[in-house]
């Protein structure tokens, strides 16, 4: 591949996706981006770069977009942020919301589904005390694939044994072969789309909490600073941000701050912040 | 320092299991068999215990049973099995014998530092 072609590629990858692809990430790039090309019978890498600068659009810029996507993920990833919002969060925003009896989580940039799962499984823990709830998991993705793998809620053995207690795994998984399917009931919970975050969120709703984790590190500066405005704008007062361990709003966004005691969890720092603040602080 | 006991009847899992556990702190001891480990629970009880299946001369899940019933080895140590059945149903029986959590083999690192961290050994 061409230098000229790598620029190309990624300048439209950031343009489509707001994805950083660096020059040292060259060789990531080509190895990704190969089995497209052999896929559409384009020779090498110049030509997929020269299909999309005419233009080519549908299926194989989907196709293109979706080989960039890393789609790791895990269920109850790190843990220790799913126990706190179990122990902590969801029973605090319960509370808050008795009277509306609704409540709307996003998991944005979802992956192959696990999080989204992962936070329906917990629900289902305490869906006995929330009859004649209206609860709601919205779940996006920007690749296509992965929405269409979390659709399918089919698992290999390695991804249910990340994260996912063996219990968990009985009580909400069906075997098929070599492989596990989420049932259907939690299946049914969770609404996934593909949605870009460049996109505006507006048409998705409000939601309560947003769990955006391991999402942002990919993209550049200015993208990373529009899409927290856009979710901050998408949260009540006392709405909920997660991020990914290695992941901070510092020097990207003023409009969130960090709940006391808990890590990679925030709210908006607005005004009306501190009586969540508070709620969390009597319970850090 | 937490100890952990590997009972495999493969001197290579043993050996990939010790490294992996070493790096998570446990100081380790091995057993080749479920006689074997019984013997090494009856000098000393660690505080886990990763369990193969299909051993000779005693499995693994006749191994847990007797576990439960020696003194000292009723609740404690936690046993998380490593095994290559990945039957549910065997999953079920191995919980039903007093299991606290379960590996399908093939395994890597991150599995048994995942599977450690949910029974509170990491």
């Amino acid at each position: 591949m061409r230098h000229e072609a790598f620029s190309f590629l990624a300048r439209w990858l950031k343009e489509r996706t707001g994805l950083v692809v660096g020059a040292e990430r060259f060789y990531l790039l080509e190895s990704r981006i190969a089995p497209v090309a052999r896929r559409y019978q384009l020779g090498d890498l110049d030509a997929v770069a020269e299909a999309l600068r005419q233009g080519r659009a549908g299926d194989f810029a989907v196709d293109v977009v979706d080989a960039m996507m890393t789609g790791e993920s895990a269920f109850f990833r790190d843990g220790k942020p799913f126990d706190e919002f179990r122990s902590a969060i969801l029973p605090g925003l319960l509370a808050a919301r008795a009277a509306e009896r609704c409540l709307r989580i996003w998991s944005a940039g979802c992956a192959a589904g696990q999080e989204p799962y992962s936070l329906a499984m917990i629900l289902a823990e305490v869906a006995d005390g929330l009859a004649g709830w209206r609860i709601e998991v919205v779940a996006t993705d920007v690749s296509r694939e992965l929405i269409g793998r979390a659709r399918e809620g089919l698992y290999t053995q390695f991804e249910v044994q990340r994260g996912l207690p063996i219990r968990a795994l009985l009580h909400h998984f069906s075997q098929e072969g070599d492989r596990w399917r989420i049932a259907e009931g939690l299946r049914g919970r969770v609404e996934l789309r593909e949605f870009n975050l460049l996109a505006d969120p507006t048409a998705l709703g409000r939601f309560d909490v947003v769990f955006c984790r391991n999402v942002l590190l990919y993209l550049e500066p200015a993208v990373k600073t529009a899409v927290l405005d856009r979710i901050a704008r998408l949260l009540p007062p006392d709405g909920v941000l997660y991020l990914g361990a290695s992941e901070t709003v510092l020097g990207a966004s003023d409009r969130f701050a960090p709940l006391p005691g808990q890590r990679g969890v925030y709210g908006l720092a607005s005004a009306s912040a501190p009586a969540l603040r508070e709620r969390m602080a009597v319970r850090a | 320092m937490k100890t952990c006991l590997i009972v495999d009847d493969s001197k290579v899992i043993r050996m990939v299991a010790r490294r992996i556990l070493e790096g998570l702190n446990f100081a380790i001891a091995e057993a080749g068999d479920g006689q074997k480990a019984i013997d090494a629970c009856r000098g000393r009880m660690p505080d886990a215990i990763l369990l193969d299946w299909n051993m000779p001369v005693m499995s693994g899940i006749d191994f847990l049973r007797q576990l439960r019933r020696m003194p000292g080895g009723g609740d404690q140590p936690i046993v998380v099995f490593c095994t290559t059945e990945t039957d549910a149903g065997r999953i079920r029986e191995a919980l039903a014998a007093g299991a606290n959590e379960y590996i399908m083999k093939p395994f890597d690192s991150d599995i048994v530092e995942s599977k450690f961290a949910q029974v509170g050994l990491v």
